[in-house]
């Protein structure tokens, strides 16, 4: 009568779970990312709409655009040996191909960063991580549309 | 078998066995209080080759091992119990049969993807669960309560008869690569059930519905992999279901 003998100690524990205690419990199982009552209620906007109607649509604007522009560059009349500064100076000197061309840079960039943004939310497990690959992202989306806008409108064929 | 006796005719004894046939099941094993890590455990059986996988399982855990864990309630392809991953692939256990998924390889059943794993094939449903309730999978109406019941054409009932069939055995949203890397996107089995109300001549929550999955969790997460389609047991167009909400949410807004 000298101790007090604990409830647990006299039943015989079985080996999978004689390791575990209140003090040592089992470890615990990391959840997945739940949809739980708290998450996220995002504004009541159409904007995943327009994104998933923006790919379908330019997609088929830009199979003409880019599949044109290719069979123009590299195919027709001589094909990529004569592309050089007089050759672009010359197409830009027509409204049509700088329309052409800032169709094709627009519509080809911001489908490329709305199918990178895409790829982004799917896959990048982070908070953090998603934002800022979106900033880097939407950063060289528009540097890259701006300075093309840029140089289709500024071009100067007599630049020396 | 392998001693032929002269008087015995072997058509006698033969039969009673040879129908069985040696089929390794290779199961992915998961007990957090015993190791944080899974691992597989390969259990040879003699089994019927027109036998269930569900029913192999049942034959190990009353058999061999009395602590594999695996969820079976009906256990006939009703109540969305047992899907598992078997062979690489979202099934039901107990709408699988052994003969047609190659019993001369190792059979791999794991647990469905995406979700944690409590135990074995145990998963915690209840992130599918919270999808589900989010779409409000129940009648909405307005104005005063019939005397009778509502009524419905049979065209009308036709629209949405296939999204009716899902038994929310949650095999469609763990086979969504999306789900699997995000599990806030409402997955394939919450839009089947709010597709199945959402084309119901007699529900008037449809547009409250149409909002909710067009958010940035909703439809336009769909990659139109077709995965959903290819795991249902039940056969339901999934893919086609989501297509349709997609095309309801644009058609309402041009």
């Amino acid at each position: 009568m000298s101790t007090e003998t604990s409830p647990t100690s006299s039943v015989e524990m079985t080996s999978s779970s004689a390791a575990h205690s209140p003090d040592n419990p089992a470890p615990v199982i990391q959840p997945p990312r739940a949809r739980t009552g708290r998450a996220p209620r995002s504004t009541r906007t159409n904007f995943e709409m327009y994104g998933w109607l923006f790919m379908r649509l330019s997609g088929i604007v830009l199979v003409v655009l880019v599949l044109g522009h290719l069979v123009i560059q590299l195919v027709l009349d001589g094909g990529v040996s004569r592309i050089g500064f007089a050759f672009v100076a010359g197409r830009w000197a027509s409204p049509f191909w700088q329309f052409w061309d800032l169709l094709m840079l627009w519509l080809a960039m911001l489908h490329g960063a709305n199918g990178m943004r895409t790829i982004i939310n799917d896959y990048s497990e982070r908070d953090n991580t998603r934002f800022w690959l979106k900033m880097v992202l939407y950063t060289a989306t528009v540097f890259t549309v701006l300075l093309g806008t840029l140089v289709i409108f500024t071009f100067d064929p007599n630049i020396r | 078998m392998s001693t032929a006796t002269v008087e015995t005719p072997p058509q006698d004894a033969v039969p009673a066995a040879s129908h069985l046939i040696t089929v390794t099941f290779r199961l992915r094993r998961f007990n957090p209080e015993v190791s944080a890590e899974a691992a597989w455990v390969d259990y040879p059986l003699e089994i019927d080759p027109k036998e269930r996988v569900l029913d192999a399982l049942h034959k190990i855990k009353w058999e061999i091992d009395g602590t594999l864990t695996f969820r079976r309630s009906c256990a006939h392809g009703i109540c969305g119990s047992d899907a598992m991953r078997i062979n690489g692939r979202n099934r039901l256990a107990c709408k699988t049969l052994i003969k047609d998924i190659n019993p001369e390889k190792p059979i791999t059943v794991e647990p469905i993807k995406g979700l944690a794993v409590l135990k074995d094939l145990v998963v915690d449903m209840e992130p599918f669960f919270q999808a589900y309730r989010d779409v409000m999978p129940f009648l909405i109406t307005t104005g005063n309560e019939p005397t009778r019941e509502r009524l419905q054409s049979p065209e009308d009932r036709e629209r949405f008869d296939d999204t009716t069939k899902c038994i929310l055995c949650a095999a469609c949203t763990t086979s969504c690569p999306v789900f699997w890397n995000d599990g806030q996107y409402f997955g394939p089995a919450a839009i089947v059930n709010a597709h199945r109300f959402i084309f119901d001549s007699r529900d008037e929550g449809g547009e409250q519905r149409l909002e909710i999955l067009n958010e940035k969790d909703g439809v336009w997460r769909c990659r139109t992999t077709f995965n959903c389609t290819d795991a249902c047991p039940r056969g339901i167009e999934v893919t086609k279901a989501i297509q349709e909400v997609k095309r309801a949410l644009i058609t309402r807004r041009f």
